[in-house]
């Protein structure tokens, strides 16, 4: 054991010290798990690795609680929480402690169950909504070395696990015995389900160049640089629509703005969660917000090369700043997004996804296999002007073709002149 | 038999009797998922990541959103006032056994497991998701067609019946 411990410390000290910053995490990892017992092993790298994930995502999540609501307010010209600090102090910390006390609140909330509530599945929704959400982290690459578990089907994983949001959707909406709960949750399925398939062809056009379903290999695949610059997906043709599909269709599964139909406050009180109060409701929020941060961090994953850094001379930043920099990024436009647009109309919704997205998903997965066999070909710069005269041509057609019957005139302001 | 397997085994059997004998319909659809994901850990268990998550995808993600959101469309999900036990319990047990004994006996008698028996091993072949794909696109590639096109032939045949007749359409005096 003395000489495990020894051998760590040596090849950490013979490190340089980016990589020492790096893989810092790792191996810290590796010294515990020389302290114990190798039949305790397994048991032991997983507890540290969960316990890692759901110490600092749902820390993530309490920081950007507030952030959206300082940015909304922001947005919407108003101030936002800004009282909030240390408290019997007068520091405020410009409103960051608000979520402190929402906490707080939600906890100590009464639970109020309604009397015709179906009790059991009432009561297992939000736990069956929360769980696979957690789960689907076990797959990400978080930096370098750092993956909870590295499936050789990890793409595959990180769907399957999904489709349990849906079910818990469905359970809390029927169980609450409510109307309205009952037709947020017949929005919300349908929506998930008609978005989800652009999301996963999406995702497939990287599975296919890279041959993979294994998530560190797409990282690894991306983490190539020339003329010092990453060989992200996002900077070819295909990768670039898939990058930007993909993350339509994440605003849709995670139920966010514009898509936000099946919890919109103003039409269903709140959709599926009406009635869950206290830290039930608050697991739901805690799960979507959760939901949001592991697709995100999928399609940082697929298409924004992960933990790897865009340019070459920026590589000495640790690899999971970059995966979580990234995140927090994409999280900020979709707060802005949420801030800008307004909510769909619910056959706008059912057009934008089976009328355009879905065909402009197929014809990416035929430009990508383009992509490939004329790389293989040894068309290096032909490809990029095939498949960008494809992909812009199929843009046009469909957009025009989305647009025919909508007869849009001009926008006429009645009020805010 | 390990442990895992009689957790799992014990589970699925139990969420799969309470399919069968629960009265709401909604609870049966519920057991049902529970059922369907203990058959899917059962595959992980044997080492079968892809057919695991795949079984995830499309029943635990698929089909059952789909009886649940049938039942969501059709009726209000209160329970019916019928007996547990339908008339027609005897015969379903003799089709259910019947087809029991046939898949018994093709898994018996199949040629993968002689091919092991021959070799001596009891080790499963280990297959990463590229051979399962390899097989898929050369191998069975015609199989695979063939279902393709029933599936394709069975959700075109569902937009026909889901289709309003043109007569319809002039009766209620909108256009669907």
């Amino acid at each position: 054991m003395a000489d495990k411990i020894h051998q760590i410390i040596e090849t950490f000290k013979q490190m340089c010290l980016v990589d020492k910053i790096d893989q810092l995490f790792v191996m810290l990892k590796q010294l515990v798990l020389a302290c114990v017992p190798e039949a305790l092993h397994p048991l032991v790298s997983g507890m540290l690795s969960v316990v890692l994930v759901l110490s600092v995502f749902p820390g993530v999540f309490a920081i950007i609680t507030v952030i959206e609501r300082k940015g909304l307010g922001r947005i919407q010209n108003r101030y936002g929480p800004n009282r909030v600090g240390i408290p019997f102090t007068k520091i405020r910390l410009c409103g960051f402690g608000q979520f402190i006390p929402d906490g707080i609140k939600s906890l100590t909330k009464e639970d109020i169950v309604p009397y015709a509530a179906d009790k059991i599945v009432h009561y297992l929704a939000p736990v069956v909504m929360l769980i696979p959400v957690l789960l689907s982290y076990a797959v990400l690459p978080f930096g370098k070395n750092m993956t909870v578990a590295d499936f050789d089907a990890g793409l595959l994983f990180f769907f399957a696990v999904g489709g349990a949001v849906e079910l818990s959707v469905f359970m809390a909406g029927w169980s609450s015995h409510n109307k309205y709960s009952l037709l947020g949750a017949s929005r919300a399925i349908a929506q998930m389900i008609s978005y989800e398939i652009p999301l996963i062809l999406s995702a497939v056009t990287v599975v296919m160049v890279v041959g993979s379903l294994k998530l560190v290999d797409i990282v690894a695949h991306q983490n190539v640089y020339s003329y010092g610059i990453a060989h992200w997906f996002v900077f070819t043709p295909w990768g670039l629509v898939g990058c930007i599909l993909f993350f339509i269709a994440s605003l849709a599964e995670s139920n966010r703005c514009p898509f936000d139909l099946p919890e919109a406050e103003s039409e269903l009180i709140a959709g599926y969660f009406t009635e869950y109060s206290g830290f039930k409701f608050a697991l739901f929020f805690l799960a979507e917000y959760l939901g949001m941060f592991a697709i995100i961090g999928l399609g940082v994953t697929l298409f924004l090369g992960g933990w790897t850094s865009p340019v070459s001379f920026l590589t000495w930043i640790p690899s999971y700043l970059w995966f979580m920099g990234k995140v927090i990024a994409i999280v900020f436009v979709f707060i802005w997004i949420r801030g800008t647009l307004p909510r769909l109309r619910m056959d706008q919704l059912m057009n934008l996804a089976w009328k355009f997205m879905l065909p402009l998903a197929l014809i990416n997965v035929v430009v990508a296999g383009i992509w490939h066999f004329m790389g293989q070909l040894g068309h290096e710069q032909l490809r990029w002007l095939v498949c960008a005269v494809i992909i812009f041509g199929s843009y046009v057609v469909l957009g025009r073709g989305l647009m025919r019957h909508q007869k849009l005139g001009k926008r006429t302001y009645r009020f805010a002149e | 038999m390990s442990l895992p397997f009689i957790i799992i085994a014990f589970v699925t059997l139990f969420a799969a009797a309470a399919a069968m004998s629960l009265r709401n319909l909604v609870h049966c659809a519920l057991a049902l998922v529970v059922a369907l994901a203990g058959l899917a850990a059962l595959y992980l268990q044997l080492d079968a990541e892809f057919v695991g998550f795949a079984q995830i995808l499309v029943y635990v993600g698929a089909v059952a959103i789909l009886i649940v959101f049938a039942i969501l469309l059709t009726r209000s999900g209160d329970s019916p006032n019928q007996a547990v036990l339908t008339p027609g319990w005897g015969w379903g047990i003799f089709i259910s056994m019947f087809v029991f004994t046939a898949l018994g006996w093709a898994v018996l008698n199949s040629g993968v497991l002689r091919a092991q028996g021959a070799a001596g091993s009891s080790a499963a072949p280990a297959a990463t998701v590229k051979d399962i794909g390899k097989a898929l696109m050369e191998q069975y590639v015609l199989p695979l067609e063939v279902i393709g096109l029933l599936l394709t032939a069975a959700m075109i045949g569902a937009v026909i019946i889901a289709l309003k007749e043109p007569s319809q359409i002039d009766n209620s005096g909108r256009k669907s």
